[in-house]
Formats: structure tokens, C-alpha cells, sequence
């Protein structure tokens, strides 16, 4: 082989997806493409109430309706249905109460499943569902977090409204804050949030016997198979899971759901395949929704703004029961609030509460946006309050470049990151000294439309998760992958991988690490995943944990089929396996590269097996499961310029700068599509998205006429760059990026928005940041400040506001109304 | 979601559309292009026991030159409306809110005569062609009628169409040398206004010789401005001038509160809005 015929590094080839082809033509797997002699559509009924006694349930009309196979109610499943599952009791006094996957007795939240009816179609079904009579008896709802937790509130639990008080910290905070010179303290509101994955759930359930095949759009097939097993006593080895094309998750599908073991339940009794798809307006009142915290922060800084403490006190909602990954949820986020900065003592403290509303759980980021939101906030206010540049008082405090690694406040050991490279190019990429200048030039003109700059020099923790961490944690399961490698006898490579994608695009990320490892054309890999009866093994995908642990398993099976190949390749070769080195994609002797086999030559040999040496299998397959030493730490610094519309309340991102630092990058293509619509998720998080309620508990956002979310037409054009700083923990050098562009963004929007507002006093605008309630923040603080705003405010934007608390009154919530 | 069953019609002409319409009762209703019906039986809102599809029906479609007025088929969707060169040189208003409207998708299959028919207030076309002093057209069992917007939009989602009537057409006022804009405030590209303002205006000499403006979403009908028109004809054509005339703009308006703005807030829009709109109409 010369130079020129050397195979070009798959790895950093920005590779269009292999998957695309088949998803943009309409030759996708969806579960609901899926139809099998004899199945039946199962619909539910919901309660439209968010507590109530359940008195009766009276299917009999809806199953003497036409079409109609069977309906029934809790109670029809109450011996045999079980409680949904919670993996992660994070403290062992925590109260997880049961949860039937149909209410039996009592509802605790709108759209909570009291019955269902079986059809020959949807349409018969849904049409059945109408003539079900349930009576219920309402009682009080429980909506607010602190009004659940206060004397004589309505309980929702018979062990009450609080589930658990996660406590942690390091260092002595209260020396920390003792005689500190500044001190300021806040209270952020994480809104409530609703998933919004592109494909609605669907689940179909075919038994065959006493065994079971569910397809279902899940991100967790393995983990949904060990669970459904445990829940319903049917055994692990007679069920089968497949996640076929899965329409997006963002954390939504890391879940066991009623909808699924009901369709099991359903299967088993009536002995036929069950379907059901799910509408988006059932969905958004079914699907376990994301965020929702009341996030009490304090700082404590010295005068030249070197960070002394952190005290981060949360409530968190978990809505109405804990699912599977609820409680840890908000817990992620305690090792990140903390976030890029050194500190002398950090409290973090977590109670999570029961509210009647749709269960929460893990939504795309899963904590770690909820704490980089906050500590991005405090530390643009702590700015304002020391009369400092926002920047400068991050580079004041974040860990240098060279005094990596090092271990954080809250325990973690960032392996590597260059927080001063990613800051640098961001900067004179978004042109942050002009932006400024213009920025007070409109300030001292008094204009109506103002600008602001918002900062977001964030950090995540990926890769999830050392299974010791997790175990200390008390999380029920393992953090490793698997990947299997099959050698085919003509040289095309099989790869199995426990990784689940649901759009992340893994068939083309694993094929190039695996075309690179085993020096075979990147067409030649298949990847396989999503079915528990081909990938057996497998933690699946959630967590920006794909690629840096499922990446590495594949890496380490590559290993193993390289040195089962060398073995083989010597005897080919006649030569012994010491005299053979990997070069270029083959093993070759070592100073006569003309004597090699490729990987593929080799495979033949071994499925021949004519001359295997004695004690060789005949065989290259290989297994490996990596479980991580430590999470990986993408970082970056994201800036944004808002125009502010003072008038109305609008708000304009004008430019928006990303630089992300996540490693090496296997397919930039990929990391530019995760950037961009993470970005766009958080954006939508700080500037659209609120699940909102009504004064009885009714989800007043049930579609997506309600439920807003942007398109391609409410966003700027994002510039983005990367600084690559690989990571030292695994052998791709590979960060993770499902999750950064989500985290990073909403801090670095509503910072700017603020940034644009403190001249006028405005210290924080409650998300989303909607024109009204931009425009009520004016007007708020303009009512309490003593003198009105006038243009000639000190055109130093990042000066302190008059009334930092004025935003206190406008965040109640406005579909109260 | 799934609707509930429903009888279905075609008709080839008009007439037969209007007979079917009458024997269908008090649930038959007209669907066109869908875009606001389909979502109302999907989530079971409505139960009409027969759809008549007007689709079909050739002379409810297309742009005419009526002299000093253009018809409008009832049928002429908003992606027509944003291409027709009759409507752009002489009813620029039109194109310009039809350009507004929701998504590429739903301007393919959205009618004009759907979208006024539907009566929501927080449309963008019921307030355009209320700024356009415009004329409503419906064919009915009892013959043929014309129905100024005040009279046609009765309250909320409901029009003065008797039984058995279909909106057939829009004579549009030619507003040659008029200025105008459709201000709509609105959170996300594809949602519905918070506040829409539609102002055509004329000008002479530096000052606003006539200016007419309607409102959207900002009560059960859409709602003509009448105290900023009158404020405004004969003030300076200068943006000052045009806020002050615009302080009057949420004058007799009942504004809803909702997920998207309170009562108050809606208020304060209109006026800003107004402004804005009157601004642009005039060319300041």
C-alpha cells in the first residue's frame, strides 16, 4: 500500500448521516408504521382532574360498542398491574409512593390513565372512550411547591407532599459568608417544561405464547425490558424489547411508562397484538414533563470578586409520582453549580415535593441545566453588583487552563478544559468590545430598543456514569456499554452497539470510529442497536453518554478483534505475532509493510479455519463493556446580543456565538446539528416554553397552539466554533454534545435580556421571557424606582441596577388568570 | 386527535352546495381548506354531522378586477393572496397579513372566505378587510347578499350568516395611493397575534387626509378603530403625530387576558402598535 492509497481518518469527516436516506424518504420503522394480524388499538381515558376520588368507572356501554373488544378499569388491573418504577431512591427515608399504571382509587394528576377501551381501530376506540361514565369525587389540588409543603396543606400522599431532602456540600459556608464583603442572594424559577420530541410515544405489544415482543419509542430498551420484568413478573427472557426509528426523546423516552405495561397487560389478557399512538395534545398532558425548580441561591464574594461560597437551596417539582429517574434528576445538577469556578465551601440542599401535576423527569440536560442557568444568572448579577464586566469576574474565578486537572468544590475531577481558548474565540467572533460600545451609546441616547450582551461560560458533566458514583448516589442500575463487533467472512463489519439512538445519528459516528479502528471503508459497518434480541445487553442513550462510554466500548471490542486478527494474520503470514505491527488499517510485518492482511483477509482465514494455529477460535468476534472511571467535561462559552424592544416587551436575539469545546469530534456535521438544536431548545426554554396550569390543575397548554415552541423562523442564524481539548479519560478523546448547546444557551439568552434591562433597574425577567412579562419587568421597575430611568443612566451597562428585586411580583403564574 | 364521524359532500355548483348545506341542518358545515375546522373536530370541539366541501366549486376561486373594487373568491387561499398582482397593486394590505398567517403550509390551504367565515378574532384577515371598509358577499337559499364586516362579525367564532348561506366572494375597495401596514405582534412566527393592527392611510400635503385602521384580538370581533381615524385625519404626517392619534386606539376595545397577554397588556400594545402602524402606513 503507498501513500496515496492510505485510507482517509474517518474520524472528523463530516459525514452526511447513513440514516438520513431512509428517514427523509418515508422508509422509517416508526412503531407506528408497525401493523400485525389481528392487533387491536387500545385508547385511554384520562382524568380531568387533578385530584380527585375515583367513585366509579362504568365501562359497560363503551363494551357493547361497535368494534369494541374489551374496556376496563384500574381496578379491572389492580391485582396484576404493579407500581411503576423508580430507580433512584436517593435517600433511604425518601417516600415513593405506589403508582398504578391505571389510577384504581384516586387521581393525582390531569391525564392520569383511569381507563381504557380496546378497539379493532383507534377510531372505534376513540370513539368508545366517549361512552364511559366516571364518577369522581374532586378534591383540592396541590399546585405550588411551597404552599405543599406548608402547615395544613391538602395532602397528596398518604405520607405527605415531601419526598426527600437531598443534602451535600464541601467547606465551611458559613465562614464563607461570614464578614463576607458581598453577599447577594436570589430566587430563580425554573418553569415547567414539556419534552416535545418530533415522534409521539407509540408502543406495540405482540405475545407469541407465554413471550412477549414490544416495539416502543423508547430511548431505553434494555432498561425497559429488566424493568417491565420486575413490574410485571413476566420473565426477562419472554420479553423482547425493540426500539425500531425512534422520532426523538430529549429524555422523554428514558421512561417506563403506564402506556407500555399496559399495552403488555393488555396483550397477555387478550392474547392479541395491542397498539397505541399517542395524540401530541395526549401527550403533552402524559408525557413526563422536565424542569420545574424554585432555585434559592446565594453567593458570597470578596470585594475584588473572587468567589468565597455558593448556597444553592431547591424545591423540585416531582410532580404528582416519581418515575423512573425523577428524584435523581434534580440531584445531577448538585455537582454543577458550582460550574467552571473555584470556591472555598459550597451547600447544596434539595427537597423534592409532590405537586398535582404530570410527573417530571429527566428533559435534555436533566439538572445540569437548571444549576448552569442559576450560577450563569448569579454570576451576571454579582457582576452588576461589583460595577464589574461580567467576563472578567468568570475569568476572575474559573479554573485555569494549566491547573487542570482538578478536583471541584463539589468532588468532581475535571480531567481537562481551556475555558481561556473558548472565551477567546467567542469574543472576537461575536465582536464583544463593539457590541458593548454600542450598547452604552444606545444607553445614553435613551433609545427605545436596548441591546444586551448575555454570557454563558458553561460546564456539564457527560458520559454517564461511573457505576461506582452511580451506586453511591443510590441509583438502582450501572452506568457501562457494551458493543459487540462481528467479523462477516467477506470483510464487512457487523456492529452491535447497547447504545439507543433516537436520532443522534450513531449508525454513521459508530461506522467511522470502527472503519478507522479496523481500517475497513466506512460503508462496509452496519450497526445494529435497538432490539434486546440482537444488542442483548445495553444501557442505552440519555446523558451525552453515547459516544464517550458506548464510543469506547466499541473502541475496546475493536481492540480485542485486532488482537484475535494478529494472532491469525502471523500464522497467514508465517511469522510471529511479535514480528506483526497495525499499520495503516492492517496488520504487516514489522519492516516489510508489502507482508500484511487486512482485517477482511483475515476474517476469511478465520471463518475458513483451514489453518488456524492450535487453541485459535475461529472467530474475530469480539465483546467489550466499558464502564467509565470519571464523566467527561465539554465547556464552552456562549454569548449572546438581544435587542430589547422597551415598548412592547419584544425581544430579538440579534447574534448569537457558540463555542463549544466537547473533545474530538468524530462527525462534525453531527455535533453542528446537536449545537444547533440544542441551542434552540434552550432558547425555547428561555423565551417560549411554559407547561402552564390553571387554578384547578388543568394543563392550560395541552397543544401546540398553546405550547410554544419556535421554528426555524423565530431563531438567529447561530455562528459556531470549537476549540478541541480532548478528553484524557477515554481513548477517542470524545466529550459528548446531546446536551451542551441546551445547557449553555438559556443562561446566555435571559442574561442578555437582563443585561439590556438593568439601566432600568430590571434584575431578572421570570422564563420564559415572554414580551409581556419583559415588558411588565419595566414596567415594575420603573414604579419602584425613586426617579425614572433617564437616558443619561451611566452608560456602563453591567452597572448595578437600583432594585435588583423587582422582579418578585411578576412571576406568578399568568394562566391563573 | 381523532374526530368524531361525520357525513361527507362534494357538490359540483354552488346551488347544490347550498341545498346540501340547508338539509343538513343546524351541524352541517362548509369546509374549504380546513386549516381551522380540522383542528376543532380533531380535538372533538365540534360534532357537525355533515362536512359540505366547497373545494370543488370553480367560481368561488380566483382575484377579479371589478372597477374601482377587486372580488375575491372565497376560495383564494393566503398564498394566493401573496402572489396576485391584482391584490398587490391594489390591495397591498391584503398580501401583506396573508404573508402573516401561520406557516407556508397553512397559507396553501387556507382560504380567505374560511378564514373569515371562522370568525376568530385573533385572525389576521377579519381585521384587514374590516381597515378596508370591504364587503362580504354570501349566496343563500333566499338569494344573494352583501354584509358589511361590522354586520357580519357577530361575536366570538360567529358570523350574521343565516342556514344554508355561503360566503362566496370579497369586493375589496381599490386603494390606489394609499400607505398601509399590518403590525402583527405576535410571540413565535406561527402563533396567532397577541395584537394585530391593519391601517391603510392616505396622505396629502404633508398631513394624513384619511386613515382607517382595525385591530385584531382585541375583543370578540374585530374592531374599527374609529376614534384614532378621526384623530388622525388631518394630523401632521410625522411619527409623534401618529402616537398621539394612537392613544385612543384601545378605546371601546374588550381585550381578552390569556397565556399570551392580559387585558392590560393587550391595551397597551394596541396603542404602541397603532403608532407603529399609522407610521409605516404613512411612509414616516
Amino acid at each position: 500500500m503507498t501513500a496515496t492509497d492510505l485510507p482517509a481518518a474517518e474520524v472528523g469527516r463530516a459525514r452526511a448521516r447513513k440514516e438520513d436516506a431512509r428517514l427523509i424518504t418515508g422508509q422509517t420503522n416508526w412503531t407506528d408504521n408497525i401493523t400485525l394480524p389481528g392487533m387491536v388499538h387500545v385508547s385511554f381515558v384520562r382524568s380531568p382532574h387533578a385530584h380527585a376520588r375515583i367513585a366509579s368507572v362504568d365501562v359497560s356501554a363503551a363494551r357493547g360498542a361497535a368494534g369494541v373488544f374489551a374496556a376496563y378499569s384500574g381496578a379491572d388491573f389492580a391485582a396484576e398491574q404493579g407500581s411503576l418504577p423508580c430507580a433512584w431512591p436517593v435517600t433511604p427515608d425518601i417516600v415513593i409512593p405506589e403508582h398504578p399504571s391505571m389510577a384504581v382509587d384516586t387521581v393525582r394528576y390531569a391525564g392520569e390513565i383511569v381507563a381504557c377501551v380496546v378497539a379493532r381501530d383507534r377510531y372505534a376506540a376513540a370513539d368508545a372512550l366517549e361512552l364511559i361514565d366516571v364518577t369522581y369525587e374532586p378534591l383540592e389540588p396541590v399546585l405550588d411547591m411551597e404552599q405543599a409543603l406548608a402547615d395544613g396543606a391538602v395532602q397528596l400522599h398518604a405520607a405527605g407532599n415531601k419526598s426527600f431532602t437531598w443534602p451535600f456540600g464541601n467547606g465551611d459556608i458559613d465562614a464563607a459568608f461570614r464578614d463576607a464583603p458581598v453577599v447577594i442572594e436570589r430566587t430563580y424559577r425554573q418553569q415547567r417544561l414539556i419534552p416535545s420530541a418530533m415522534e409521539p410515544r407509540a408502543v406495540v405489544c405482540a405475545p407469541v405464547a407465554d413471550e412477549y415482543t414490544m416495539w416502543t419509542s423508547t430511548q431505553i430498551p434494555h432498561v425497559l425490558r429488566v424493568m417491565l420484568a420486575l413490574v410485571t413478573g413476566i420473565p426477562e427472557h419472554k420479553l423482547r424489547v425493540i426500539a425500531p426509528d425512534v422520532g426523538g426523546g430529549f429524555g422523554s423516552k428514558l421512561q417506563v411508562t403506564a402506556e407500555e405495561v399496559l399495552a403488555l397487560l393488555l396483550a397477555r389478557k387478550l392474547g392479541r397484538p395491542v397498539k397505541w399512538t399517542e395524540t401530541r395534545s395526549e401527550g403533552n398532558v402524559a408525557v413526563h414533563h422536565g424542569r420545574d425548580q424554585i432555585q434559592r441561591v446565594r453567593i458570597a464574594a470578596d470585594a475584588d470578586g473572587r468567589i468565597r461560597g455558593l448556597d444553592v437551596d431547591l424545591l423540585a417539582d416531582m410532580g404528582a409520582y416519581l418515575m423512573l429517574v425523577t428524584p435523581g434528576v434534580p440531584l445531577l445538577g448538585a455537582f454543577m453549580f458550582n460550574a467552571i469556578y473555584k470556591m472555598d465551601a459550597y451547600r447544596f440542599n434539595c427537597t423534592g415535593v409532590f405537586t398535582s401535576k404530570t410527573p417530571t423527569d429527566a428533559y435534555r440536560g436533566a439538572g445540569r441545566p437548571e444549576a448552569t442557568y442559576a450560577i450563569e444568572h448569579l454570576m451576571d448579577d454579582l457582576a452588576a453588583e461589583l460595577g464589574m464586566d461580567p467576563l472578567a469576574l468568570r475569568e476572575r474565578n474559573w479554573i485555569k487552563h494549566e491547573e487542570f486537572p482538578f478536583t471541584t468544590i463539589a468532588g468532581l475531577t475535571y480531567d481537562s478544559g481551556n475555558y481561556e481558548a473558548a472565551t477567546e474565540t467567542a469574543k472576537e467572533l461575536f465582536g464583544y468590545d463593539a457590541l458593548r460600545a454600542e450598547q452604552a451609546e444606545r444607553n445614553a441616547a435613551g433609545s427605545p430598543v436596548r441591546l444586551g450582551i448575555g454570557i454563558s461560560t458553561f460546564t456539564e458533566m457527560c458520559g454517564l456514569a461511573p457505576s461506582r458514583v452511580l451506586g453511591s448516589l443510590a441509583y438502582a442500575a450501572g452506568g457501562w456499554e457494551h458493543a459487540s463487533i462481528r467479523m462477516l467472512p467477506t470483510g464487512k463489519v457487523e456492529v452491535v452497539t447497547g447504545s439507543s439512538a433516537h436520532g443522534q445519528g450513531h449508525e454513521t459516528a459508530w461506522s467511522q470510529i470502527v472503519a478507522d479502528q479496523l481500517g475497513v471503508p466506512f460503508e462496509d459497518v452496519r450497526v445494529l442497536h435497538g432490539d434486546t434480541a440482537i444488542s442483548h445487553k445495553g444501557m442505552d442513550t440519555y446523558g451525552s453518554r453515547s459516544l464517550v462510554v458506548g464510543g469506547t466500548a466499541i473502541v475496546n471490542a475493536c481492540d480485542k478483534v485486532r488482537q484475535k486478527a494478529r494472532v491469525i494474520a502471523a500464522a497467514m503470514l508465517e511469522v510471529s505475532p511479535d514480528d506483526l505491527e497495525w499499520s495503516d488499517g492492517r496488520w504487516a510485518v514489522r519492516g516489510d509493510p508489502d507482508q500484511g492482511k487486512s482485517i477482511g483477509e483475515i476474517a476469511f482465514a478465520a471463518f475458513a479455519a483451514h489453518g488456524l494455529p492450535d487453541g485459535v477460535e475461529p472467530s474475530l468476534d469480539s465483546d467489550a463493556t466499558y464502564d467509565p472511571d470519571n464523566f467527561s467535561f465539554p465547556h464552552g462559552t456562549h454569548l449572546c446580543a438581544a435587542e430589547v424592544d422597551t415598548e412592547t416587551g419584544q425581544v430579538r436575539i440579534r447574534s448569537y456565538v457558540a463555542v463549544d469545546d466537547v473533545g474530538v469530534v468524530v462527525n462534525p456535521l453531527i455535533v453542528e446539528g446537536q449545537v444547533h438544536g440544542g441551542i434552540a431548545q434552550g432558547v425555547a426554554q428561555a423565551l417560549y416554553e411554559e407547561a402552564a396550569y390553571d387554578s384547578s390543575g388543568n394543563l392550560v397548554t395541552a397543544s401546540l397552539a398553546d405550547y410554544l415552541i419556535p421554528s426555524a423562523a423565530d431563531l438567529p442564524s447561530f455562528t459556531t466554533a470549537r476549540t478541541t481539548t480532548p478528553s484524557t479519560l477515554n481513548p477517542l478523546g470524545v466529550k459528548g454534545v446531546g446536551e451542551a448547546g441546551t445547557i449553555a444557551s438559556t443562561p446566555a439568552v435571559v442574561n442578555a435580556i437582563v443585561d439590556a434591562l438593568r439601566p432600568f433597574g430590571v434584575a431578572d425577567v421570570p422564563m420564559p421571557c415572554t414580551p409581556e412579562r419583559v415588558w411588565r419587568a419595566i414596567q415594575e421597575a420603573r414604579g419602584a424606582a425613586t426617579a425614572p430611568p433617564a437616558a443619561a443612566t451611566p452608560a456602563s451597562a453591567s452597572g448595578p441596577g437600583p432594585n435588583p428585586d423587582a422582579q418578585d411580583d411578576s412571576r406568578e403564574d399568568r394562566s391563573a388568570r | 386527535m381523532i374526530p368524531a364521524k361525520f357525513d361527507y359532500t362534494r357538490p359540483s355548483s354552488l346551488e347544490e352546495a347550498i341545498g346540501a348545506l340547508a338539509a343538513g341542518g343546524e351541524d352541517a358545515k362548509v369546509i374549504a381548506g380546513g386549516q381551522s375546522l380540522l383542528p376543532l373536530l380533531r380535538l372533538r370541539f365540534a360534532y357537525p354531522s355533515v362536512l359540505v366541501d366547497v373545494a370543488g366549486l370553480a367560481e368561488l376561486h380566483g382575484v377579479r378586477d371589478a372597477g374601482d373594487a377587486l372580488e375575491i373568491g372565497a376560495l383564494t387561499t393566503h398564498y394566493e393572496l401573496t402572489k396576485d398582482p391584482l391584490v398587490a397593486a391594489h390591495c397591498g394590505l391584503l398580501a401583506e397579513a396573508a404573508a402573516t398567517i401561520a406557516d407556508p403550509a397553512v397559507r396553501h390551504r387556507g382560504t380567505i372566505g374560511g378564514a373569515l367565515a371562522h370568525a376568530d378574532p385573533a385572525g389576521d384577515l377579519p381585521a384587514v378587510i374590516t381597515a378596508l371598509d370591504a364587503t362580504l358577499i354570501a349566496t343563500g337559499p333566499d338569494g344573494t347578499r352583501e354584509i358589511s364586516p361590522a354586520d357580519f362579525f357577530a361575536d366570538y367564532l360567529t358570523t350574521s350568516l343565516a342556514p344554508g348561506e355561503i360566503l362566496t366572494a370579497i369586493r375589496v375597495p381599490k386603494l390606489d395611493g394609499w400607505g398601509y401596514r399590518y403590525e402583527k405582534f405576535h410571540t413565535t412566527a406561527q402563533a396567532w397575534a397577541i395584537v394585530g393592527v391593519a391601517a391603510v392611510a392616505r396622505r396629502a400635503d404633508g398631513h394624513v387626509a384619511e386613515a382607517r385602521v382595525g385591530l385584531t384580538n382585541m375583543g370578540s370581533v374585530p374592531v374599527r378603530a374609529h376614534a384614532v381615524e378621526a384623530a388622525a385625519a388631518g394630523a401632521e404626517a410625522s411619527a409623534a403625530a401618529l402616537a398621539a392619534a394612537a392613544a385612543s386606539a384601545d378605546e371601546g376595545t374588550n381585550p381578552p387576558s390569556d397565556l399570551r397577554g392580559a387585558a392590560d397588556y393587550r391595551r397597551h400594545l394596541a396603542r404602541v402598535l397603532t403608532g407603529r402602524a399609522l407610521a409605516a402606513a404613512v411612509g414616516v
